[in-house]
């Protein structure tokens, strides 16, 4: 049984406020945060966080939503997966949609392709030993914080012989992306607001050799109002006092280590790869291909497919990539809410329920213009 | 021997439909029309505006906490008559069986149909059923038409809202979406909350009857949610619509789920609430009123229209628990498919 006890304080009115009025003693000057989980995106457009923040603080989104920064190859494949004879593909609801080259996974569900939306990979295994005549892939894809239940379900389906399972890795690390993105001269941040589920696992101290080299403040923070409000109050702290450190405001669920037996089946179940990410390109050793002892779980070697490696343009005119980079904000996109909305998304950030263009389209575009929470009288 | 499964046979239109119809159908919902088993029913003159409505029943699973299918099925097309003010007279039951559907839960729902339609005084006065081959349909579709008659002097729309006016919901939001959420196998979710299937045609009456013009629309906010309700009444009006969040009743276990599974409760399908758009000065009493009905226990006022010109017209906006402002839009996309 669910406890809305253990969420409610931190929704709480007057929380909230008083940590957003402390926010205001650091008006001196303009601050960009990035809230790098798509999580965090949502949270803030649902709660209204913006239009309560001193107007100094500007926050941009970043290249936290899984299906977001899946490269188009990727998306192609898994579609490709999904039209041949005797497979099922087992996928989170979150990639049905997501348009590729040719169709989505909707579209080819539609036209008899056998696609089950599981919310768990044990569920596809389960599939897998329900249907021992056809091959069930599950598709991969997310970070740190859903890797470990993949790795389980991998190592379950060789230690009870589940021959016709098989996952499709296109797993993603989120660190080295955020060095590659900050590494980036175009982009200014001033501090980094850290995904708190993804750091459940991999611990605080993941972010250590980022805030050291880059000298960008990381606050890891969690879901709730009062959890991100305290994240960005805690980064403006740091950049007003001139530190660049990592802090944690969210240790009832995450700790400087994380979860290292999590971390351990990971390890067991994948290894790092390079990986093509979705407006960041090619970043080394950022995603996580199927460890050789279990290749015969590995959908890519079984089928024959590309790797996480290759690179294909985006659609036409679309500007995820520039959105997942922060460098862009949804309505600046040409085909945002007019060629590319959520029942007929163009790009993955408007298809996906954490993806920065949905969060635009669904909490703040009334008469479809650029209108920010803040002009709301 | 009887089959306890629905076979092709009982489709036939021959002596097994026969059986099926008596035993099923007939044994529970006699009444005169019906039993008369002609082509079509003849009704008396209904005095007043004819009403007329239809929709069909898909829900996945067909059975969950709070109801089934055909529970499900009298009180949606009850309550759509209601929401114009009509008094809903007599409905038809069209029933698409898969073959191999158990019997048994075929006596279960028609049980069910038979219950709500005594307990609303709405009699199902038409029927028909098909059965099609097993994997065409999923086990049990139902569709059911209702007629009704809106009395005179009854005036109820979206166009008739203006600046001033409250919005009141008539209890908890987001039962009805959570319930097939949790029921549906895979989730593993265990809850305590049921669906809020009910008639409304009784409320309305009781609010039609107290406040008379003072009300200006009803809306049963089932698929799209609240949030797509009070959308449309604010496009459809040309006001602007403030909600606030603090006061929009949600169930905490409601809460709890919709923050597990990344749902907003606003977009959940509710099947027994309503939505009222009345005069300022009237909502207070409104409200007082839905609560001497055991289905609208929990009804409260949760916005107002603003009166604007220009820019702002046909928009919503809620006004979060913390304090802060964003737009409501309607549901995009589909967050539960086969919700009803």
């Amino acid at each position: 049984m669910i406890d809305e006890r253990y969420s409610a304080p931190y929704k709480d009115k007057k929380l909230v406020q008083a940590i957003a009025s402390r926010l205001n003693m650091f008006q001196e000057r303009p601050m960009r945060f990035m809230e790098v989980c798509g999580t965090h995106t949502m949270s803030i457009f649902r709660h209204g966080i913006r239009s309560i923040l001193p107007s100094n603080v500007e926050l941009v989104s970043g290249p936290g939503c899984p299906v977001c920064v899946t490269s188009q190859a990727d998306i192609d494949a898994m579609i490709g997966l999904a039209g041949q004879p005797g497979v099922i593909v087992a996928t989170f609801g979150d990639l049905l949609r997501v348009p590729g080259t040719k169709g989505s996974l909707a579209s080819a569900k539609a036209r008899g392709a056998r696609v089950e939306i599981v919310y768990s990979p044990a569920d596809a295994l389960k599939i897998a030993c329900a249907n021992p005549d056809h091959d069930v892939v599950f598709l991969g894809i997310g970070f740190e914080t859903t890797v470990p239940a993949v790795a389980a379900a991998l190592l379950e389906a060789r230690s009870r012989s589940i021959r016709n399972f098989f996952v499709f890795s296109s797993h993603k690390t989120m660190p080295r992306a955020l060095h590659a993105l900050l590494a980036d001269p175009e982009l200014r941040i001033d501090g980094l607001l850290c995904p708190g589920h993804v750091s459940t696992i991999i611990g605080a101290k993941a972010y250590e050799p980022l805030a050291e080299t880059k000298n960008v403040p990381c606050v890891i923070a969690g879901f709730e109002p009062a959890d991100i409000l305290q994240g960005i109050y805690m980064l403006a702290k740091q950049v007003y006092e001139g530190r660049h450190g990592v802090e944690n405001c969210y240790s009832r669920a995450v700790t400087w280590h994380g979860n290292e037996r999590a971390i351990k089946v990971m390890e067991r179940a994948f290894e790092p790869c390079d990986a093509v990410w979705r407006g960041l390109g090619k970043i080394d050793s950022s995603g996580l291909a199927i460890s050789p002892t279990l290749s015969m779980h590995d959908a890519s070697k079984h089928f024959g497919m590309w790797s996480q490696t290759t690179v294909t343009p985006d659609p036409r005119g679309c500007l995820c990539g520039e959105v997942i980079k922060g460098k862009k904000r949804p309505p600046e996109c040409p085909l945002f809410s007019r060629a590319c909305t959520p029942t007929s998304p163009v790009g993955p950030c408007m298809v996906s329920s954490e993806g920065s263009c949905a969060a635009y389209f669904r909490y703040s575009t009334p008469c479809r213009q650029e209108i920010a929470e803040q002009q709301i009288p | 021997m009887k089959s306890k499964y629905v076979l092709m046979d009982h489709g036939s239109g021959g002596l097994a439909t026969q059986e099926l119809v008596q035993e099923v159908f007939l044994s529970r919902l006699a009444n005169p029309f019906l039993c008369r088993l002609e082509d079509s029913a003849v009704l008396e003159p209904l005095k007043g505006q004819l009403a007329f409505t239809t929709d069909s029943y898909v829900v996945d699973p067909p059975f969950f906490p709070g109801g089934n299918i055909g529970s499900l099925a009298v009180h949606g097309t009850i309550n759509d008559l209601a929401m114009q003010g009509a008094e809903p007279a007599a409905l038809s039951l069209g029933l698409i069986l898969e073959e191999g559907l158990p019997m048994e839960d075929l006596h279960k729902i028609a049980t069910s149909l038979a219950e709500a339609s005594k307990n609303a005084e709405v009699p199902i006065v038409a029927a028909d059923t098909k059965v099609v081959p097993r994997g065409k349909a999923d086990r049990i579709f139902i569709n059911t038409s209702g007629v009704g008659c809106v009395p005179k002097g009854v005036k109820l729309g979206s166009d008739l809202v203006a600046g001033g006016d409250a919005v009141i919901v008539s209890g908890t939001i987001g039962d009805h979406g959570v319930t097939i959420m949790a029921s549906r196998e895979g989730l593993g979710l265990e809850t305590s909350i049921k669906s809020d299937t009910a008639p409304l045609h009784k409320m309305v009456y009781e609010l039609l009857k107290r406040f008379g013009s003072a009300i200006k629309c009803f809306r049963d906010p089932t698929r799209g949610g609240l949030a797509t309700v009070i959308h449309e009444i604010a496009s459809a009006s040309q006001t602007e619509i403030t909600l606030y969040e603090e006061a929009i009743p949600v169930r905490p276990q409601v809460q709890s789920v919709c923050d597990l599974l990344g749902l907003d409760p606003l977009y959940l399908a509710n099947e027994g609430k309503l939505v009222a758009v009345v005069a300022g000065d009237a909502a207070r009493n409104v409200v007082e009123a839905m609560r001497d009905d055991p289905l609208g226990m929990d009804a409260a006022i949760i916005g107002k229209v603003n009166p604007v010109n220009g820019p702002g017209r046909g928009r919503a906006i809620l006004e979060t628990t913390i304090g802060g402002k964003r737009m409501l839009e309607p549901l995009t996309g589909e967050p539960l498919p086969r919700i009803c």
